[in-house]
C-alpha cells in the first residue's frame, strides 16, 4: 500500500529550514501483551505553527501517538521529537512545551474554575503554592480576573466547575492549557459530545489563539467538517499512515468525480461511452468516472444530445472512506 | 478578535523552563507542586460530604458495636477493656487503609482522566508521588478526628497528652499506609483489579494485624503473616502510645515502640522506594 507516497511527494512539511514543531521518525508502540503493533512505524513533521490534523477510524492509534508525544507513554521503537526535544530523554522540557485537551475532561469537577487553573499554574512553575487565592502572588489574581472575563465568566470561577455547562468546560481547558504558552497544542477529539454552536465557538477561538500565538495545532477527530480546516491532514489506519497532504491535495487525488448523463436516445449515448472508452453500467441515466477536474474534457467529446447532466465533486469525507476502504483491502 | 487579544495580556509574562532555572528555583516549583497536589486532595475530600461520612460510619460501627459485643461474649481477659482495644485497632486501621485506598485512587483518577492533567505537566514523577501521600495522609486525619471523638464521648481513656502523641503518630500510620497503597498501585492496571485484589490484601490484615483480637498467641504459620502484615505495626505502635502514656490501664500483650516503630519505618522504606521505582516505570510501559 504506497498511498502516501502516491498523495504527496513525503509526509514532511514544507519549510524544512526551520526546526519542525513536530518530529516523528519510524515510530512503534506495541502495548504490553498485544499481538500487533497500535502504532507501526510512522514517521511525519508538523512545520510551527501548521495546524495539523490526524484522522483515522477507532483503533487506528491517533490517542497512543498523541500519548507519545505528550510523554506520558514511552514508545516501543523510534523516535520523536517536539520542538527539537527528543520525547523519551527530553521529556521534562517537551512538557513544557506542549498543552493538550483530552478526549475526557480532565477538570475536578469537585474543584473551582479558579482552583483548576491555579493547580495547573503551580505545576508549571509560574506562580508558587499558595493555600488560598487571596494569598497568591497578585500577578496570579490580575490573570485570573482576565481569565474570567474572556471566559464569559464573572464571580462564577470561583464556582465548582460541575456547575458549569459542556461548553464552558471545554473552554476553560483550553484557556487552561494556555497558561503555560505551550508550542504544540494537541486536540484528542476536543469537540465530542459537544452542541453544533459550542463547536464552532470553540473553533472560532482556537482560530483566534492560533493566530494570536503561532501556536502550532494537532488535532485528532471523528469530525471531517473540522479537518476540513487544516493545513494538512495525516490518515492512519492500523497503526500506518495511508495518506497526508491538504485537504484538497487528498480529495483531489483521491476520490475521482463522476457524472451522470443520460438522453432521449440512450442506445447512441451508451454506444458512444463506449467508443470513448468509458464504461456506462445500467441502462441509464448512465454514471462516468472522469477522474479528477476532467469533467469538461469528457462532455466536450459527447455528440449525443443529452437531457441530463450531473456532476459529483468529492467531499474530504469521501476521500476519506476511500482511503481508509483502499487501505483496509491492502491489508487483507 | 477581543478574545483572542485578551489570551495575550493574560499570558504569564515569565515562562519558566525548568531547565535552564537555577537549581534552587527549580526544587521550589517542584516543592510547591508536592504542596498543590495534595491540596487539592485534602480539598476534593472537604467538599466530599458523603465520602467524608461513609469512611467515619465503619469505623464508628465496629468501635460502638463490636467492642462491647465481644467484651459481653468474653468478659475482660487479662482486664482488657475491649472497647479501648477495638478503638485505638480500629483507629490505626481506617487511618491507615484510607491512605492506601487514597493512593489506589490514582487508578480511578487516570481511567477518568481526571489526573492526566498532572502526569502531563513538568513536574517530576516522584513530587506527584510525594503530593499524592501527603494529601492523602491529610486526608485520613479528619477521619481519625472524627473517631477520636466518638471515644472520648464513649468514654475511652484518652488523656490530652495521648492525644497530642496521636497526632504525629497517626500522620506516621497514614504515610505508611500511602507507601504501601503506592506499592500496591504500581503493581495494578485497572481499578477493576484493585477491587478484586482488595479482600485478598486488606480483609485477612484486620485480623493478622490484631485490630480486635489479641495476636500474641497465634499459631506459626499465622504469626509469620503476622509479622509480614505492614498493618499489624500501625495498629500496635498507636496502642503502644494509648497503654504507653496511660499505665493505669489494663494492655495487651504487644511488641515495644521501639520494635513497632522501627518496623513501621522499615517498612515504608522498603515500600516507598519500590512502589516509585515501579511506579514510575509502570506510568510509561504500558
Amino acid at each position: 500500500m504506497t498511498l502516501a507516497a502516491a498523495t504527496t511527494p513525503s509526509a514532511t512539511s514544507t519549510d524544512s529550514t526551520a526546526t519542525p514543531a513536530i518530529h516523528v521518525d519510524a515510530l512503534v508502540k506495541r502495548y504490553r501483551k498485544a499481538d500487533r503493533n497500535a502504532v507501526d512505524g510512522i514517521s511525519f513533521e508538523v512545520g510551527a505553527g501548521e495546524f495539523f490534523a490526524l484522522l483515522g477510524p477507532n483503533g487506528a492509534g491517533k490517542t497512543t501517538t498523541l500519548s507519545i508525544l505528550t510523554t506520558t507513554l514511552a514508545p516501543t521503537a523510534g523516535r520523536a521529537r517536539i520542538d527539537g526535544f527528543d520525547v523519551v530523554t527530553d521529556a521534562s522540557t517537551v512538557r513544557q512545551r506542549v498543552g493538550i485537551i483530552f478526549q475526557k475532561p480532565s477538570l475536578d469537577r469537585n474543584l473551582t474554575g479558579e482552583e483548576n487553573v491555579r493547580l495547573h499554574a503551580i505545576l508549571y512553575g509560574l506562580y508558587p503554592y499558595a493555600p488560598a487565592f487571596r494569598l497568591m502572588a497578585p500577578g496570579y489574581r490580575q490573570q485570573v480576573r482576565e481569565w474570567a472575563e474572556l471566559l464569559g465568566l464573572g464571580h462564577e470561577i470561583f464556582d465548582p466547575v460541575r456547575t458549569y455547562s459542556g461548553g464552558m468546560l471545554r473552554k476553560l481547558e483550553i484557556v487552561r492549557s494556555l497558561v503555560h504558552r505551550p508550542r504544540v497544542l494537541f486536540l484528542d477529539e476536543p469537540t465530542t459530545g459537544l452542541d453544533a454552536p459550542s463547536r464552532r465557538a470553540l473553533w472560532a477561538y482556537l482560530r483566534d489563539v492560533r493566530r494570536e500565538h503561532d501556536t502550532t495545532i494537532v488535532l485528532t477527530s471523528h469530525y471531517l467538517e473540522e479537518a476540513e480546516q487544516a493545513d494538512r491532514i495525516c490518515v492512519i489506519d492500523s497503526g500506518r499512515i495511508v495518506a497526508t497532504g491538504s485537504p484538497s491535495d487528498l480529495t483531489a487525488a483521491l476520490a475521482s468525480e463522476w457524472l451522470i448523463v443520460d438522453a432521449d436516445d440512450r442506445g447512441r449515448l451508451r454506444d458512444e461511452l463506449v467508443r470513448l472508452g468509458h464504461a456506462p453500467s445500467g441502462d441509464g441515466p448512465f454514471r462516468i468516472d472522469v477522474g479528477t477536474r476532467n469533467a469538461h474534457g469528457v462532455l466536450r467529446a459527447i455528440e449525443t444530445p443529452l437531457t441530463v447532466v450531473r456532476t459529483h465533486a468529492p467531499s474530504l469525507e469521501d476521500a476519506y472512506l476511500e482511503i481508509v476502504s483502499r487501505a483496509e483491502l491492502g491489508d487483507a | 478578535m477581543r478574545e483572542a487579544a485578551s489570551v495575550a495580556r493574560s499570558q504569564p509574562q515569565v515562562v519558566g523552563e525548568r531547565q535552564g532555572r537555577p537549581l534552587p528555583r527549580r526544587w521550589a516549583a517542584e516543592v510547591s507542586a508536592v504542596a498543590a497536589i495534595a491540596h487539592r486532595d485534602f480539598v476534593k475530600l472537604l467538599r466530599d460530604r458523603v465520602r467524608l461520612f461513609s469512611e467515619l460510619a465503619f469505623p464508628l460501627v465496629l468501635i460502638l458495636l463490636l467492642g462491647p459485643a465481644l467484651q459481653s461474649g468474653f468478659g475482660a481477659p487479662g482486664g482488657l477493656d475491649l472497647t479501648t482495644f477495638v478503638f485505638t485497632g480500629v483507629l490505626a486501621q481506617t487511618i491507615w487503609q484510607s491512605a492506601v485506598m487514597g493512593l489506589v485512587s490514582l487508578i480511578a483518577d487516570r481511567e477518568e482522566d481526571f489526573s492526566q492533567e498532572i502526569f502531563v505537566s513538568p513536574v517530576s514523577r516522584y513530587s506527584i508521588v510525594a503530593g499524592k501521600i501527603i494529601g492523602e495522609s491529610l486526608v485520613a486525619l479528619p477521619t481519625g478526628l472524627g473517631i477520636v471523638i466518638v471515644g472520648l464521648l464513649i468514654g475511652v481513656p484518652l488523656t490530652p497528652v495521648v492525644l497530642i502523641v496521636l497526632i504525629p503518630i497517626s500522620l506516621a500510620v497514614a504515610v505508611s499506609g500511602g507507601a504501601f497503597g503506592l506499592l500496591l498501585l504500581s503493581n495494578i492496571s485497572s481499578q477493576r483489579t484493585a477491587n478484586q485484589i482488595f479482600p485478598f490484601v486488606l480483609l485477612p490484615q484486620f485480623f493478622l494485624a490484631g485490630v480486635f483480637n489479641p495476636i500474641h498467641d497465634l499459631p506459626g504459620p499465622l504469626a509469620v503473616l503476622s509479622a509480614i502484615s505492614p498493618m499489624r505495626y500501625a495498629v500496635e505502635l498507636t496502642r503502644n502510645v494509648v497503654y504507653g502514656l496511660q499505665p493505669d490501664v489494663p494492655a495487651p500483650d504487644i511488641a515495644g515502640l521501639a520494635v513497632n516503630a522501627a518496623a513501621l519505618a522499615g517498612s515504608f522504606l522498603v515500600f516507598i522506594a519500590a512502589g516509585t521505582v515501579l511506579f514510575v516505570r509502570a506510568e510509561r510501559n504500558r
